[in-house]
């Protein structure tokens, strides 16, 4: 049996009927994770033997009766979420070193529903990256042409999940981090509302933008994997208290009648026109289901991406500030005095994306330039936020491409910063209202998936993921393996 | 940019940068900021800032109460130096 294609409720119902235990399916996905990885190098540490220890007591737990819907299941985590006794590296030498003495709470939610982890998962250096190549790791691969990146920043989740090393990816979105990779890999991608999901363990970035969310094989799974770890947190000063409706009861919500945003100006900028082609392909499926196509346009979303590389780099400057190679972290060798020791073990740690930005934040923060870009921005990102909440008054969801092209060649998009941010045009968006958007799977560009991103109003999650799930009922793309990961 | 704007700006934020790494720099951060300036086209005159992205969430406190248990064994297994609990730096004053 190729436990690896089955959807999260095939492998509850098979583990729940002893077709397989879930030590054969740690077994069989620790072994594909051994054949890919000096392909993809998808994962930093794997966790074999804690595996498979999670294992065994998720089948006595299976015996016992005491079975939810994600005991057994196996699981990657993003390395930025924090692992109680295992490495936590963020993708960086500066943390290369650090054992998480707590597990995050996205972690321990997911512990607790008895999942098992098989491992970390490769990201961009501190989650700053469209490509993977930032990586203290190493880049990791696309699993459709290994000479392509694979998006990011979690460009190990999306990889991971494409070539069916694990069902389930945790991963983390800022700019664009979850939807990107999963359209450039051809699996589904989740990023919920901000506030939705705790952040509580998972290392800061840009803290008015991050979210945590997953990438499955389908908006199915990412329902299962929703309902595990949203909700409040009192340890996230930022998790809102509001219920957690049930995702998985909800998918089947029919899509007739539902009013689908057509934004005009994703369909402007630069967008690839094949990749347009699989775009309105998929617009018509929605049609032919009921739903009804309405043109909006948000007159300030073209300056999100300028927006975006104030505020993020900002406050990227703010939370990396913490390490100073003192209480944990990289610690260069010999410091002459206590300012050589923050300065070259920061030098030593980063990686020079990072400390771009880094720079640029500390720039456009500093004396006399605060009011001319940090403000400004500030104000830029209301007047984004606006044009949303101006076209919800019209519409219930808006769709577009996630990305301009398919995936590209790795170094292509090195030399010049701007080039590679341009990637997270029609995703920066979201990050800034903080609204919930996913991208699925909606056909093939040459031989390259493509995505389709679904953006929704504040915690509309399960009017994303009910859309998501019936345009897969309709179609097959999220099926669609890459041939060396059949 | 200029060659000292980027030494002054790695030095705010405790970067130490060759001289040979200025260069690169002075390029990328160049661009980056000419690129955010398009910033300056949009008509923001009576639209206030937004620093966070949910309305009306404001900053929730909690009860001050002890919540955490001692464990700064734990903790301190990840730093650098430490010696009778203390983290050690380079000695700060003569």
């Amino acid at each position: 049996m190729s436990l690896h294609t089955l959807s999260l409720a095939e492998l509850a119902a098979g583990l729940a009927a002893r077709k397989f235990s879930s030590v054969e399916l740690t077994r069989a996905l620790l072994g594909r994770i051994a054949a890919s990885q000096p392909q993809l190098n998808a994962l930093v540490t794997v966790t074999a033997e804690s595996a498979l220890a999670e294992a065994a007591r998720a089948d006595a737990e299976i015996a016992a009766g005491r079975a939810g819907a994600l005991t057994g299941i196996p699981l990657i985590h993003k390395d930025i979420f924090c692992t109680r006794g295992v490495l936590t590296t963020c993708g960086s030498r500066m943390l290369s070193n650090f054992v998480a003495p707590y597990d995050a709470t996205v972690v321990a939610r997911l512990r607790a529903a008895g999942t098992v982890m098989l491992g970390k998962a490769n990201m961009d250096e501190f989650a700053m990256g469209s490509s993977n190549e930032t990586s203290f790791y190493g880049p990791v691969r696309n699993p459709w042409n290994p000479a392509l990146v694979p998006g990011g920043s979690s460009g190990g989740s999306a990889a991971a999940v494409a070539a069916r090393l694990a069902p389930i990816a945790t991963a983390t979105d800022t700019g664009g981090s979850i939807r990107q990779p999963a359209a450039l890999c051809g699996v589904t991608g989740l990023k919920p509302t901000y506030g939705r999901v705790s952040r509580y363990g998972m290392v800061a970035f840009a803290s008015s933008l991050d979210q945590g969310g997953m990438i499955t094989a389908s908006a199915a799974d990412a329902a299962v994997v929703l309902r595990a770890i949203a909700g409040f947190d009192p340890r996230d000063s930022t998790s809102v208290e509001q219920p957690v409706p049930d995702y998985v009861t909800e998918l089947t919500r029919p899509v007739a009648g539902m009013r689908i945003g057509l934004l005009r100006e994703f369909f402007e900028q630069g967008l690839d026109p094949e990749n347009e082609r699989r775009i309105r392909e998929a617009l018509a499926v929605f049609e032919r289901l009921g739903a009804r196509l309405i043109e909006v346009s948000l007159p300030s979303i073209a300056l999100s991406v300028p927006a975006y590389y104030v505020v993020a780099p900002a406050e990227c400057s703010s939370n990396l500030a913490r390490f100073d190679g003192v209480r944990f972290g990289h610690r260069c060798a010999a410091p002459r005095d206590l300012m050589d020791l923050y300065e070259r073990s920061r030098a030593e740690g980063f990686g020079a994306e990072v400390k771009r930005r880094i720079m640029t934040g500390t720039y456009v923060l500093s004396a006399g330039y605060y009011d001319a870009y940090y403000l400004k921005a500030q104000q830029v990102r209301r007047l984004i936020a606006n044009d949303f909440e101006r076209a919800f008054g019209e519409v219930d969801v808006i769709m577009g491409p996630t990305t301009p092209t398919p995936a590209f060649e790795l170094g292509s998009k090195t030399s010049d910063p701007i080039t590679m941010y341009l990637n997270d045009i029609y995703t920066i968006g979201a990050n800034l209202a903080g609204l919930p958007a996913l991208s699925v799977p909606c056909g093939f560009v040459g031989a390259l998936p493509v995505g389709l991103q679904i953006i929704g109003r504040h915690f509309s999650e399960s009017r994303l993921l009910s859309a998501a799930h019936a345009y897969q009922s309709a179609t097959d793309w999220h099926r669609r393996l890459p041939a060396a990961y059949e | 940019m200029k060659r000292e704007q980027i030494a002054s700006i790695a030095h705010l934020a405790r970067l130490s940068l060759t001289p040979d790494e200025i260069p690169a720099y002075q390029d990328s951060l160049g661009r980056i900021l000419s690129f955010v300036g398009e910033l300056e086209r949009a008509r923001t005159a009576e639209v206030s800032p937004m620093a966070h992205p949910l309305p009306g969430l404001t900053q929730r406190l909690r009860a001050d109460a002890v919540t955490e248990t001692d464990a700064h064994e734990l903790y301190q297994g990840n730093a650098p130096q430490v010696e009778a609990a203390l983290y050690l730096v380079p000695k700060v004053i003569e």
